[in-house]
Formats: structure tokens, sequence, C-alpha cells
């Protein structure tokens, strides 16, 4: 079913990281990224991996979402890693006709493997512990500055969370209407291209009169609740930076000299 | 002859995930040819989910549907024909509504069955007739249509199908009160002629009463009764546990021969207490 994709959802809870300011798990989930790139050698990338290992352990999100949301990718964590076991310079140790493979091939292999693996699993740390209202008003406030280039901060905020307010609504609504004309002796699983595109218009023409529907009705209420854009809009929920974010930045500061230090020290692999 | 059988069905949603659900438990029931079925139970009940399972549109997670006495599973890549026979008519039904005109969209459900055009248009306009859709409709655009002419054709689609069984999940919800009466008159009058078997999902007891033969109360997934209306509904208070309500009127009579008044028990309809109130003003010659 549709609504089985896993990727971007929230799972309410009470762990750690639901408890943090979205804004910080925001740069944070920046700092990550950067750092899961800037290992350069195995004694910095295992420091990265354990971090990331210990951020989905206190999110207390059970491991088979983690899992899920690899699944989807796995098709591309193949590929590249397979690719690169053939790319690596050097002597070969295996050799096949064109086919050579080097240790520094299988090591590249390694690395990108785990920075892929890492890089979803932070994500989807943040998509499932974080509700997407905070995120998108994380985002407005952390762009903030932009709006000295004129650039119109708060209405794609405003656009953001609209739009992924409305995707579970649509993803249900594409279900339900599958289901009627499944009912009425659609047929969408059997066929070929052109058969299988054709049976998606009983599909498609009642969820575009249903999505202009929903923007209209949704546009009318909030200009009878006076919505007029962001100028001087206060805010009901105001995000608090607390204990714990601070707690937070301090040991995301640590693995960062951690890393540091493990490149200056320790040979780069390639 | 019991036309569908379901035995210790089951349905849970989003297995294996935090947002598990076991919306039908266990559920086995027993319905003959040609009954009308009543389906109650509180919002969330399971009761959309039950009836999607009688027409392979869910698989259930346990248990078995069987119609005519076949296991409707016992060939997945034929579960479209158990649709043709067991035809559903989902909640706001209007939004399905697709193709340029009233009549096009009718036909589509004919259509996918494969039969011949001159079949397609005697049923399309057969189907028509019963939910009382004009010819000048039937050229319409079905988004030219007002709610209640939408509902209808909507229906129609699944009638022009020509199903053994008709699965009706809340088909009166969000009409007016006229539209609701029409409407309920329809299917009836075509449940009278056709002699099929209706499932009837509704909110209104008093629909219900007026039509089922039986009526299932489904409580948090389970079947917590299955009777003839008026034994149902003189379960007040396990009812009420449930949050449902019996017909109104049929708690105003009760109320009143509480009070002394010699008033027969189990009205279900307007009808039935107009007459027995006239009998009983009569008597007391107050008439
Ligand atoms: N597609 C779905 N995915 C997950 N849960 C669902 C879905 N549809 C219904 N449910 C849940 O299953 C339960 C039964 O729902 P439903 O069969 O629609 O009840 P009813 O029709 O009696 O109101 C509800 O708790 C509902 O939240
Ligand atoms: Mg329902």
């Amino acid at each position: 079913m549709i609504r089985d994709i896993t990727l971007g959802q929230f799972i309410p809870g009470k762990g750690v990281i639901h408890r943090m300011d979205a804004r910080v798990k925001i740069l944070l989930l920046i700092a990550f990224i950067s750092l899961i790139f800037c290992a350069f050698n195995f004694a910095s990338l295992g420091l990265v991996t354990a971090a990331v290992v210990a951020v989905i352990l206190l999110s207390g999100i059970s491991p088979k979402m983690y899992f899920k949301s690899l699944r989807m990718i796995i098709i591309i964590i193949l590929i590249t890693s397979v690719l690169n076991i053939f790319y690596g310079t050097g002597t070969p140790i295996f050799e096949w006709g064109f086919i050579k493979i080097t240790l520094s091939g299988i090591f590249r292999a390694i690395f990108v493997t785990v920075r892929i693996v890492c890089l979803i699993l932070v994500s989807s740390c943040l998509t499932f512990t974080t509700s997407p209202t905070d995120l998108t008003d994380a985002l407005e406030r952390l762009m903030k500055p932009l709006k000295i280039f004129r650039v119109k901060v708060h209405e794609i905020a405003m656009m953001m969370t609209i739009a992924l307010r409305f995707v579970p609504t649509l993803l249900e609504e594409t279900d339900k209407i599958m289901s009627a004309q499944k009912a009425r002796g659609a047929d969408m699983e059997s066929g070929g291209l052109i058969k299988k595109v054709k049976a998606l218009t009983p599909v498609l023409i009642p969820l575009f009169v249903s999505a202009f529907r929903r923007a209209y009705e949704l546009a009318v209420a909030m200009e009878c609740r006076c919505y007029r854009g962001g100028d001087g809009r206060t805010r009901m929920k105001v995000l608090h930076m607390k204990r714990i974010d601070w707690i937070c930045i301090v040991f995301t500061a640590l693995l960062l000299a951690g890393v540091i230090l493990c490149n200056i020290f320790l040979p780069t692999v390639f | 002859m019991s036309i569908i059988e379901v035995k210790n069905l089951s349905y849970v949603y989003g297995a294996n995930t935090p947002f598990e659900k076991k919306a039908v438990d266990n559920l086995s029931v027993s319905v003959n040819k040609g009954e009308v079925i009543g389906l109650i139970g509180h919002t969330g009940s399971g009761k959309s989910t039950f009836v999607q399972m009688l027409n392979g549109l869910l698989r259930p997670t346990s248990g078995q549907v069987f119609l005519d006495g076949a296991d409707i599973w016992a060939k997945p890549k034929e579960i479209r024909k158990i649709r043709f026979r067991v035809g559903m008519v989902f909640q706001y039904p209007e939004y399905q509504l697709f193709d340029e005109t009233v009549y096009k969209d009718i036909s589509f459900g004919p259509a996918n069955q494969g039969l011949s055009p001159d079949e397609i248009d005697s049923k399309v306009r057969r189907a028509a007739k019963f939910t009382g859709i004009s010819d000048e409709l039937l050229d319409k655009s079905p988004f030219d249509l007002s709610g209640g002419e939408k509902r209808r054709a909507a229906i129609a689609g699944i009638i022009a199908m020509d199903p053994d069984v008709l699965v009706l999940d809340e088909p009166t919800a969000g009409l007016d009160p006229m539209g609701r009466n029409t409407l309920l008159a329809q299917i009836m009058q075509y449940h009278k002629q056709r002699k099929n078997t209706i499932f009837f999902v509704s909110h209104s007891m008093e629909d219900i009463s007026r039509v089922a033969d039986r009526i299932m109360v489904m409580n948090k997934g389970r079947l917590e009764m299955f009777d003839t209306p008026r034994k149902v509904f003189s379960e007040v208070e396990r009812l009420g546990k449930m949050g449902l309500r019996v017909p109104q009127v049929s708690k105003i009579t009760s109320e009143l021969a509480c009070l002394g008044y010699d008033i027969p028990e189990g009205i279900l309809t307007v009808e039935q207490a107009f007459s027995a109130l006239l009998s009983l003003l009569k008597k007391e010659g107050k008439l």
C-alpha cells in the first residue's frame, strides 16, 4: 500500500531527541553530514559511525523503522559501492580481463557505503523525531537572515508546511480513489505501460479535482481567519533552547574535535 | 442458503509498525441470499474495514470470506471477478466520478466487465432509472451535478454492474433529509426487484431500522450483536455503552410505555408509532 512509505514520517515519542529544539536538530544534522564526509580514515569514520549509532539508540525509535528507510535505497547503495570497487588505483589484488580490483577500491566502496548509510540514518532520525510543523517552523527561523536579500522566508515556510500537511491526506485520498475504482473493476496491475498509464486516468482526475477543492477551501478558511502573510505575525509556539540542546551541541563539538584530530594524526586512506 | 459466509476474519493495519491497529477482530458471520443486513457501530469500530474484505479490496490478515461457498482468495489473480459480484459503494462515492459525461462514468464498471455495447447501454439505463437519473443528466459532466445527484450517479455506477451483493458504506452521509429518503427508497425499490443481498452501513438508526432484516453491531473490531432490529434495539443499555443509541421514536414510545400507557414494545419507525398512538387515543376516546 502507498501508506507504507516511511521516509519523512514523524513518530511521536518522548525521547531525548524528540525533546530537542528543532533548530538545533537541523543544525546538528548539517554538522553530522559534514562530518560524515570529512572522515578520511577508518578511525574517524568509526568515530562518526559510533556517534550515529548513539543518536539512533537515543531516539528511542525501533530499529525496524530505520531498516525500512534503508531498504528503499538499498539498490543505490549496492550500485555505488560495486562501482567504487572497480575505480580504485594502485596495484590490483585481483585481475580478470579488464576488471581490476585494488585494495583502495575496496576501501572506497566501504567508505561510500558507510557514508550513505549514515547519511540516511541521521536524516531519518530528524524526520522521525520532529513533527513537520516544528520542522518548517525551525527552517523559517533559521532562514530568517535571508530576508535582507528579499527572500520571502515566511511564504516559503508556509508553502512547505501546507505541502507537508497535505502529503498524507493526498496519499490517503489516492488510496481511497484507487479502491473505489478497483471496486468498479479497474485493472491497474496488468497490461503494458500504455495500458497502465491509461488505467491511471480514473484515479488522477478525481485526485486533481479534490486537490483543487481542498486548496480552495483552505484558502477561504485562511482568509476567514484574517491570514495576511508573515509581517508582524507572532507565534503560538515559540522555540526554546533547553539544557539538553546545549549538551548535544557540546557532544557534537567534541565529535568534531575527535574527527579533526584523527584526520591530522592518522594517515588518510586514499 | 448463505451467500456470504465469513470465518474468523481479522484485519490488522500497519502490521509490524508502531502504528499497528487491529481493525477487525476474529469476526464470523453468515448472511442469507436476499437479506438486507444493517451494520452499525461507533466511528472506528471497523465497519468500513470489514466490508472492504467482502469484495477482496483488503486481504484479511487471517480468516476467510466465502461467496456462495467458495473462498474468494482461492485464486488471487481472479479477485476482479469477485468485485463484479460484490458491488461496493464507498463512503462519499461522488469523489470517484471522473469521466466526461455521467453516462460514460456509469458505464465504467460494465465496460470493465467486458460486456457488449448493447448490454452496457441497457445496464447503464437501468441503473440510471433505479437511481432517478434522467436522460438529460446522463449527458452532463458529472462535475456539474448537485451533491445529491453526484451521489446517485456514483451509486448507479455500481448498480450498473448488477452485483449479487451490494455493499453501501454510509450511502446517506451528508445528504439532506429529502435526499436521504429518496435515496433509501430507491435502494429498497432496487432490492425488491433484484432480490439481491445488501449490506448497509449507516450511522442513522432510523434508516437502519427501516430497511434491515438483521443488524450487525460492531464494537472495537468485534461483532457484538447480530439479530433482528427489534431484538437489537431492545438492548438500549448495551448499545449505550458502545456509544450507540436506539431510534428516537423507539425511545419515546418505550418511555411512554414506562409511564403506563398501553403501547406495544419494539416500535422502530415513525409509521408504527403513528398507528400505535392512533389506536391508543381511539381506545381512550380522545379522537
Ligand atoms: N488505511 C488505514 N490505515 C491505518 N489504519 C486505518 C486505516 N483505515 C482505518 N484504520 C483504522 O482502523 C480502525 C477501523 O476503521 P474503519 O474500518 O474505517 O472504522 P469505521 O468505518 O467503523 O468508522 C480505526 O481505528 C481506524 O483508525
Ligand atoms: Mg467507515
